[in-house]
């Protein structure tokens, strides 16, 4: 035990170190500019929570409550077409052979280490062409087609563990193809599609570049938009608690998802390292 | 010999094709097409709205005297020797010493992993902003440790330090995937190496190293395809500035796309980063089977 203190001193203080900044924002947001300037403390000297009624009504014309809206408009179709199509797109590369497998299994691994910004750019002329931009399509479409690499490559893995014997019992019992899927393979891997689920969730939350080339008027802004658009039009040194106090209601779906799921990430929690 | 596919009885051999046509089609219009299309405009002069005018070479010819693309280049290229390095070894040694079997490391661990997630979130992303301000917490903390306050966003030698602090702070998820790799490196191979008199240092450099550098290699390549298309931090914290010391290349291309109109010129960049990057994981990938033949 003694010989640990060092260690368990150590690994204190990079906690401390990589805590102390979340707790300074949620502080920060009851502070007057005098005190966040003057202050390294993260406790305010009084709590004021008409700060986020302020925060919440935002400035640029509509609420946070309609920022929500809209992102989870995005998130929910699109964690859905997610799971779906990662699920299908897995369960043929874990359970069939078909010709160019290799191939394909090949572009799956290139289509996860592709640069997205480096796709982007086309990706608007194309959506423009259509006539689409300013929309939700271009931000869930592609969802629908398995664009996560990373989902299906997990999925893969963990429909490997699954022994074989499980599906060819169904098969005798009668069962095709997609029905052995559903009530047999499916709940088996349901913690990975759990943490899947999330991470389509906190990445779609966190999702900034997409949103910021192909929506455009500020009623159909995403949270991450909004924010922006909030620094941008206090700029500094003015009510700075207000801007730290959207970004911690900005912050609470996804630490709320975060700590619902958090006992059923062991397997899933490394994927989130993968991208 | 015709090629026999083993498929479970009553499905044929097109079932898994079936299957996997959601991830063919979407590779086909969300890889390819992308790729394809950012070369063929990348040959051009376009900006948009008119038709595009072919032009050959010329955007590669104009990006090789390009200041502004060369120094955005250096800077991306700048960024991401240091940052991943930096984020390799500190994942690695904080995975280490979790992994040393102590009370409490659930906690240990979830703390470390928070701000992985939450830091790509445009909400950190501006407190990060805040706390580097002139007269900032950070400079606080520098001034109480008895320092002058450094200029964050006026000094080109400290505002890349800005990005770097915030993705290492990210390193959570980078821990979490060595941790698990050293779960499954087998405790014998330790007791072994112990009965021989290593100690664990060398233990680390004999057994832990040689074991853990496909994960290693991985989580490079990784960090080094984000870190060469970083663009969220430096739009949102530092624009860029000051003297163009944080303007990666994934602001370039923005920029010229939706600022200055140049689709054809940001479609040509675009397709540069992309070789830039493939070329970077080829190199990693050889290096790394030469490091596999010497062992």
């Amino acid at each position: 035990m003694i010989k640990k203190l060092p260690v368990y001193f150590f690994l204190t203080l990079t906690a401390v170190v990589m805590i102390y900044p979340l707790l300074w924002l949620v502080g920060g947001s009851f502070k007057s500019n005098r005190e966040i300037y003057s202050s390294m403390w993260f406790m305010p000297e009084k709590f004021d929570f008409s700060v986020y009624a302020n925060a919440w009504r935002t400035n640029t014309g509509y609420s946070m409550g309609h920022y929500f809206v809209n992102t989870f408009m995005i998130i929910i179709p699109k964690t859905f077409f997610a799971v779906i199509s990662s699920v299908l797109v897995a369960y043929g590369f874990a359970r069939f052979d078909f010709p160019l497998k290799k191939f394909f299994f090949s572009a799956l691994i290139a289509g996860m280490l592709m640069p997205s910004i480096a796709t982007v750019m086309p990706m608007y002329s194309l959506w423009a062409e259509i006539g689409v931009l300013d929309s939700y399509i271009p931000l869930v479409v592609p969802s629908l087609f398995a664009c996560e690499g990373i989902f299906v490559f997990m999925l893969i893995q963990f429909f490997r563990g699954i022994p074989r014997e499980l599906d060819e019992a169904s098969r005798i019992d009668g069962c095709g193809a997609l029905k052995t899927l559903f009530f047999v393979l499916i709940p088996c891997i349901k913690p990975v599609i759990v943490s899947i689920a999330v991470f389509s969730f906190l990445w779609t939350m966190n999702d900034f570049l997409n949103p910021l080339i192909f929506i455009n008027s500020t009623e159909k802004y995403t949270l991450s938009l909004a924010l922006r658009t909030s620094v941008d039009s206090t700029g500094q040194g003015y009510e700075e608690c207000k801007v730290l106090a959207m970004s911690v209601i900005g912050l609470v779906p996804s630490v709320a998802v975060f700590a619902v799921a958090q006992k059923k990430f062991i397997g899933g929690i490394v994927i989130g390292g993968l991208r | 010999m015709k090629k026999i596919y083993h498929n479970p009885v009553g499905t044929g051999r097109f079932t898994g094709l079936f299957l996997i046509s959601p991830f063919i089609i979407g590779f086909a219009v969300f890889v390819v097409y992308p790729l394809i299309c950012s070369f063929v405009v990348g040959l051009t002069d376009y900006d948009n709205i008119h038709t595009p005018e072919f032009t050959g070479l010329e955007n590669y010819r104009k990006m090789l005297t390009d200041g502004n693309f060369l120094k955005s280049l250096a800077t991306t290229l700048k960024y991401t020797c240091i940052f991943v390095p930096l984020k390799i070894i500190i994942s690695l040694s904080v995975a280490l010493l979790l992994s040393l079997e102590i009370k409490g490391i659930g906690i240990f661990r979830t703390v470390f992993y928070i701000p992985s997630i939450l830091g790509a979130n445009l909400a950190v992303v501006i407190m990060w902003q805040y706390l580097f301000t002139y007269d900032g917490f950070f400079n606080q903390l520098i001034v109480k440790i008895g320092l002058p306050p450094i200029s964050w966003y006026g000094d080109p030698e400290c505002s890349l330090w800005i990005i770097i602090f915030l993705r290492l702070w990210e390193f959570g998820s980078t821990m979490v995937i060595f941790l698990t790799a050293l779960h499954d490196i087998p405790r014998e191979y330790y007791d072994a190496s112990r009965t021989d008199g290593c100690g664990k240092v060398k233990s680390f450099f004999l057994i832990t190293l040689p074991l853990m550098k496909n994960v290693i290699f991985m989580n490079v390549v990784l960090q080094t395809i984000s870190a060469l298309q970083e663009f969220n931090a430096p739009y949102m914290i530092t624009g860029g500035k000051p003297l163009k010391s944080t303007y990666t290349v994934g602001m370039l291309i923005y920029d010229e796309m939706f600022v200055y109109h140049n689709a054809g010129y940001a479609n040509a960049v675009s397709w540069v980063l992309f070789v830039v990057i493939s070329a970077v994981i080829a190199l990693v990938f050889m290096l790394a089977r030469r490091k596999g033949r010497d062992v």
